[in-house]
């Protein structure tokens, strides 16, 4: 696999302060990480770096990005990066949204809806599912919550190994405080979003885990129903953290999907 | 010095086999096991209680709320403040305290305050707090919203009681088109305000900052006295220093006959596992956004179950008895260690924790007795050597925004 140089900036948009790395070269795509937060260095990012130009933003208020107190909600986040993007001069860049990420995603994508040019969204949040809910992370902990998003949980060991740090309890501990900031009631969804999901002209993809415990599939089914054109795909022995899981078919699917 | 009963109303008839086999005995406890027979000879005895308090001379009733599990059959402190209001004839009501974020309408709490103020002819003492942790969860309250709500439902309600309506409130978390209650409180400029808590530097300092009274909630002697010491420098920098009319304690206590049977009652104290609040996961207690962010670290790994609670650690019984957060024995030895906390940290309020788990009711009212009798008459006579005087005693100004204004008490009703 090619090495990818990656950088690390921080850049101001709407008011907030954004610790972003970037790497790669080709196309823009911008990737938006979880509720977790994100770690940061995946193969699954450094396989889009290998045929794209990816910027990997902490949200506002998640990792090392800080928290802006005005900030209440998902539609707040969508907008600074819209704001971050024209910034850039990146406007054209393709929308890839990883579960919360998604949701964000999918905002953004009804604020431009004829100027973004892919939208990919896998196990996203963001649709109250018609059947089932949203997995509600304030009544585990944060190991129980991470772990519910593996199919096979010995990978969670792989990823963050047998007994989290200190560090990385408090980094789940902030991502957890802002998510409830943003997204505590309703839980992570938008009651709006399935109707100005159908006003949306771009190329949209929905991929979900065949083992998804956090988010139910039936939320992607909405998603691919209102979105213009959408498809659905399942990546196979994957959970709801596909990139965790399955990095290399994840990365392949949207590689694939973007050159078409 | 202001000697209050209290109890958290347990529900001690649901069937402990029933939590075991849960694994917790809060938040997700199916109330499945709740028994409103037990459930309604319990409240009518917890009232009779009360009045019996009274009868045996305490000055106050202490009240408080919690939601959702066992050890705390009241989901609603104003529905007791408001019996005890039309059944008690002299004791102070004393709310500890009403959880302001949980409310999405404070003007709603403000009337039903001024209400049992006005039926109680000026006997209420409106104590304010976060809430617990579960208690966010069991009433979809933003944790991460806690401590900006409680300060903003506070600054309404003082001004819904203290400011002629109508007027129009546009906050952050509180929008009210219209505020003016045609409900006011008997006392001016209002009802007491009291903060009870554990050990949030957060609301100590508030509490100083508003010149309110705080009420430790059975802290360790050398936690009490760190308390204190914020409370003071808190209040030092804004120019006063407080008596021990600022400082209240919340003891477990329970008083018997002999020493052998206090003490066998008062491992009640630590029923269900030792938890006051049940069996529960500490996420449950400690949702993100609660705490204070100064705890992070500390809370993390408890939240993560790598550690225990940094608030509250573990103790067996005997450590409990050995460090006096629990207090139990005959008259004589239940005031010679009362007075040893009353000599180290200088209360004008005491609050005695008098029946928990699954004492009987004979135990309670023993308890009750005892202390009524015997040990408050022998407190009395300390406060008076170490002159520890209360709120009502020291006739304190019920704020420092109120500080030029005289509190008119229950004459203003006579």
């Amino acid at each position: 696999m090619t090495t990818i140089d990656w950088t690390s900036t921080t850049i101001s948009a709407a008011g907030a302060e954004l610790h972003l790395r970037r790497g790669g070269k080709g196309s823009p795509v911008l990737v938006l990480h979880r509720d977790i937060g994100t770690l940061d260095r995946l193969d699954f990012y450094d396989a889009l770096a290998a045929k794209h130009e990816v910027l990997i933003p902490d949200h506002p208020g998640y990792g090392a990005s800080p928290r802006p107190e005005w900030l209440m909600n998902v539609r707040d986040i969508a907008v600074v990066y819209r704001a971050m993007l024209g910034t850039l001069g990146l406007n054209n860049a393709a929308l890839v949204g990883l579960g919360f990420g998604g949701w964000i995603a999918a905002e953004m994508a009804t604020f431009a809806p004829v100027d973004t040019p892919a939208l990919v969204l896998a196990g996203a949040m963001g649709i109250k599912p018609p059947q089932g809910d949203i997995l509600d992370q304030a009544l585990i902990s944060y190991i129980e919550y991470v772990q519910a998003g593996f199919r096979d949980v010995a990978n969670y060991a792989k990823a963050f190994g047998e007994r989290p740090s200190s560090e990385q309890l408090v980094m789940w501990d902030l991502c957890r405080e802002m998510s409830f900031r943003v997204a505590w009631k309703p839980y992570m969804y938008n009651d709006t979003l399935p109707q100005l999901l159908t006003g949306v002209r771009t190329k949209p993809l929905v991929i979900w885990g065949d083992d998804d415990k956090v988010v139910p599939r039936s939320a992607g089914e909405v998603y691919a129903k209102q979105l213009h054109g959408a498809r659905m795909l399942t990546i196979a022995n994957a959970g709801h953290l596909i990139e965790l899981e399955q990095p290399a078919a994840l990365a392949d699917t949207i590689n694939a999907f973007l050159a078409a | 010095m202001h000697l209050m009963y209290f109890t958290e109303q347990p529900m001690k008839d649901y069937p402990q086999e029933a939590g075991l086999e849960t694994g917790y005995t809060s938040l997700i406890m199916s109330n499945k096991h709740f028994n409103p027979v037990d459930g309604s000879r319990l409240y009518n005895e917890f009232l009779e209680n009360y009045i019996y308090a009274e009868e045996m001379g305490v000055d106050g009733i202490m009240l408080n709320e919690h939601h959702y599990a066992p050890f705390c059959m009241q989901a609603k402190a104003n529905v007791f403040a408001s019996i005890l209001a039309a059944v008690t004839k002299r004791v102070k009501i004393v709310i500890l305290g009403n959880p302001l974020p949980l409310t999405d309408n404070p003007v709603r709490l403000a009337e039903e305050l001024a209400m049992i103020d006005m039926v109680s002819k000026g006997r209420l003492v409106s104590g304010f707090v976060r809430g617990g942790g579960q208690e966010q969860l069991a009433t979809n309250t933003n944790p991460a919203y806690n401590r900006e709500r409680f300060q903003e439902a506070h600054d309404l309600i003082v001004k819904a009681w203290t400011v002629p309506g109508p007027f129009r409130w546009e906050g952050k978390h509180y929008h009210q088109r219209v505020v003016n209650p045609w409900a006011l409180p008997l006392q001016q400029p209002h009802p007491r305000i009291w903060i009870p808590g554990v050990i949030s530097a957060e609301t100590i300092t508030w509490a100083a900052r508003n010149g309110y009274p705080y009420i430790c909630l059975n802290t360790s002697i050398e936690d009490t006295k760190k308390a204190w010491a914020r409370y003071d420098e808190a209040a030092a920098g804004v120019g006063y220093t407080p008596g021990s009319e600022h400082r209240g304690y919340l003891i477990r206590c329970h008083v018997g006959e002999t020493e052998e049977k206090a003490l066998e009652t008062a491992r009640q104290f630590l029923w269900m596992d030792g938890e006051f609040t049940g069996r529960l996961k500490p996420v449950w207690a400690s949702p993100s956004g609660y705490f204070s962010p100064s705890l992070r670290q500390n809370f993390v790994e408890f939240v993560a179950g790598q550690s225990a609670s940094p608030t509250r650690p573990r103790k067996t019984f005997e450590q409990q008895i050995e460090d006096m957060q629990i207090i139990a024995g005959t008259p004589a030895q239940v005031t010679e260690r009362l007075r040893i906390i009353m000599r180290e940290t200088r209360p004008g309020i005491m609050a005695f924790w008098g029946n928990e788990g699954r004492m009987s009711q004979e135990d309670a009212r023993t308890s009750i007795r005892l202390l009524g009798q015997e040990v408050m008459p022998a407190l009395r006579e300390t406060a008076k050597e170490l002159d520890l005087k209360d709120p009502f005693e020291a006739n304190m100004p019920v704020s420092r925004a109120f500080a030029g204004s005289q509190h008119a008490g229950k004459a203003a009703a006579e």
